[in-house]
């Protein structure tokens, strides 16, 4: 007998472990993938780059507002590509119909959880580690020069990208490939009202109080009061922290329920389109 | 001591909207034994098999599996059982030992180099383990999937269609080798299929299944003498026509 434990221990790191490892060899294995990590953090900070050079020369207030358009896209991008580094190692599985072999496997949701968590540190490590060097390189801006404050803002939108990771994920599950255009799109919603390029004074005052419902909005405003006031705004960063631990809990949640509903509907044998 | 079956179905209902895919039915399979769970598409095969491994969540009833309520307990009995179907594949781009130690990893396989070692051996895969599981053969993709599925030499082992899509050289092969691991085992194995020729080689008892019921259960040899019949297909016709109700109600 090989492997006849009655009792399969509640949590593995070991089943951690080997998740990590197949999306692991499934990067090594594919250049194309490994190239889109980087292609589009680089286009977009190059093309913001050369915007806030051209407003700087142009414009007194851009003068003063330092290197927040470089700061915005670079923070965004962690946001966005943590949330879809999430994603996309969840729809390999549905792509390569191997959602049946895993669910039926001694793995717990929340190992895989785990893993795809891991994933999309180690894929936003390879998109946009180079991406900062590469603003530092052309526009001299120094993203790491924000010390401990960047330790804040990158928690708390890894945090907010895993959330809704873990919950476009759940609807995948539940309803197939079709809902898989949320996980390219879903964090489009949130670029307008978390004010990611302006103060969240510029909204209407009636939508300010959905604004600061979300977590990020708090990093992006702390990024700014950092990089035009040069203060560090902990409050914010604390907020932003306990808005996220809601939204963590939610997404883990969703993603359960979800789960049990893909069980009743069957669609854990049926994951097409 | 009676020795507790491997499965036990109790009155299962899977109803999808108002449709029943599974139409209460009940059975029991003896830890050791082949059974041939036979029907044509849309019987309820699938998802009878489906349930049994906690992939699908009955609509009422009951199904045991080695001693544990699926789907509630299933994380007690996962690492003891294993699945093969041609409808869930491998990850395409990983090689075949990357997927099996990926899989071994999983399952909480000891010695995992080793055995992949013996499985590629047993299965005729080792001059093939380091190439990706995409450019494979349907053959060679078969055997892969049979490694994986007895990646952690399971005592319950649920195969559907275990040899869809093969030829007739390979599908005896993968029979072969169904029939082997089974008695050296001594696991229980459940078989969805609607080649009659498999069931009838590998199975000592079958279960009919037509519209989400079972319409016969008995040993092949029995099944065919009731039914007066030479072959299981014939008797799979004559239940698919509804011919046994007709013979049945002249009885």
């Amino acid at each position: 007998m090989i492997a006849g434990a009655e009792n399969a221990p509640a949590f593995s790191p070991r089943r951690v472990m080997a998740m990590i490892l197949r999306y692991w060899y499934l990067l090594r294995s594919s250049w194309p993938r490994l190239f889109e990590l980087v292609y589009w953090p680089t286009v977009q900070m190059i093309t913001w780059g050369f915007l806030q050079y051209y407003v700087m020369q142009n414009a007194g207030f851009f003068a003063r507002a330092g290197s927040t358009l470089i700061g915005a896209v670079l923070l965004w991008d962690i946001l966005f590509r943590g949330q879809l580094g999430f994603s996309v190692s969840f729809l390999e599985e549905m792509w390569a119909r191997n959602i049946g072999n895993l669910m039926m496997s001694p793995m717990r949701p929340f190992e895989f959880i785990i893993a795809l968590m891991v994933m999309s540190l180690v894929r936003l490590s390879i998109g946009v580690i180079p991406v900062t060097l590469l603003a530092l390189a052309f526009f001299g801006f120094n993203l790491y020069g924000l010390g401990l404050a960047l330790v804040a803002f990158f928690i708390n939108l890894m945090l907010t990208g895993w959330a809704v990771g873990i919950f476009v994920s759940g609807l995948v599950l539940r309803n197939g490939l079709g809902a898989e255009n949320l996980a390219w799109s879903i964090m489009f919603l949130f670029m307008p009202l978390t004010c990611v390029y302006y103060p969240v004074a510029t909204l209407p005052v009636w939508l300010q109080p959905f604004a600061w419902a979300l977590p990020p909005t708090y990093v992006f405003e702390g990024m700014r009061a950092l990089l035009i006031a040069h203060s560090f705004r902990a409050g914010l960063m604390i907020d932003a922290l306990a808005l996220n631990v809601v939204f963590f809990a939610a997404g883990v949640f969703g993603f359960l329920k979800l789960l049990q509903s893909a069980r009743r509907h069957g669609s854990l044998m049926q994951t097409g389109e | 001591m009676p020795v507790p079956p491997a499965i036990e179905v109790e009155r299962l209902f899977k109803i999808y909207k108002s449709v029943p895919a599974v139409d209460g039915v009940s059975f029991a399979i003896a830890p050791g034994s082949i059974t041939g769970l036979l029907g044509g598409n849309g019987a309820g095969k699938t998802t009878t098999i489906a349930i049994i491994m906690g992939l699908v969540s009955p609509t009422s009833g009951r199904v045991t599996v080695l001693g544990a309520d699926m789907p509630g307990e299933r994380h007690r009995v996962l690492q003891r059982m294993n699945f093969e179907s041609p409808y869930v594949e491998m990850p395409m781009r990983l090689t075949i030992r990357q997927n099996l130690t990926v899989f071994g990893m999983l399952y909480g396989v000891p010695d995992l180099a080793g055995r992949i070692a013996q499985l590629g051996e047993a299965l005729d895969l080792t001059d093939l383990l380091d190439r990706p599981t995409g450019r494979l053969s349907a053959g060679q993709k078969t055997r892969v999937s049979l490694a994986k599925s007895l990646i952690n030499a399971p005592e319950l082992l649920l195969l559907d269609e275990p040899t869809a899509s093969l030829d007739p050289d390979t599908a005896d092969w993968v029979r072969a080798h169904i029939e082997r691991y089974r008695h050296t085992r001594q696991a229980t194995v459940l078989l969805a299929s609607h080649n009659m020729t498999e069931v009838e080689r590998l199975c000592e008892r079958v279960i009919i299944m037509k519209r989400g019921r079972i319409e016969d259960d008995d040993t092949p040899a029995r099944l065919l003498a009731r039914y007066g019949r030479r072959t299981l297909e014939e008797v799979f016709l004559d239940v698919a026509r509804g011919r046994g109700e007709e013979r049945e109600a002249a009885q």
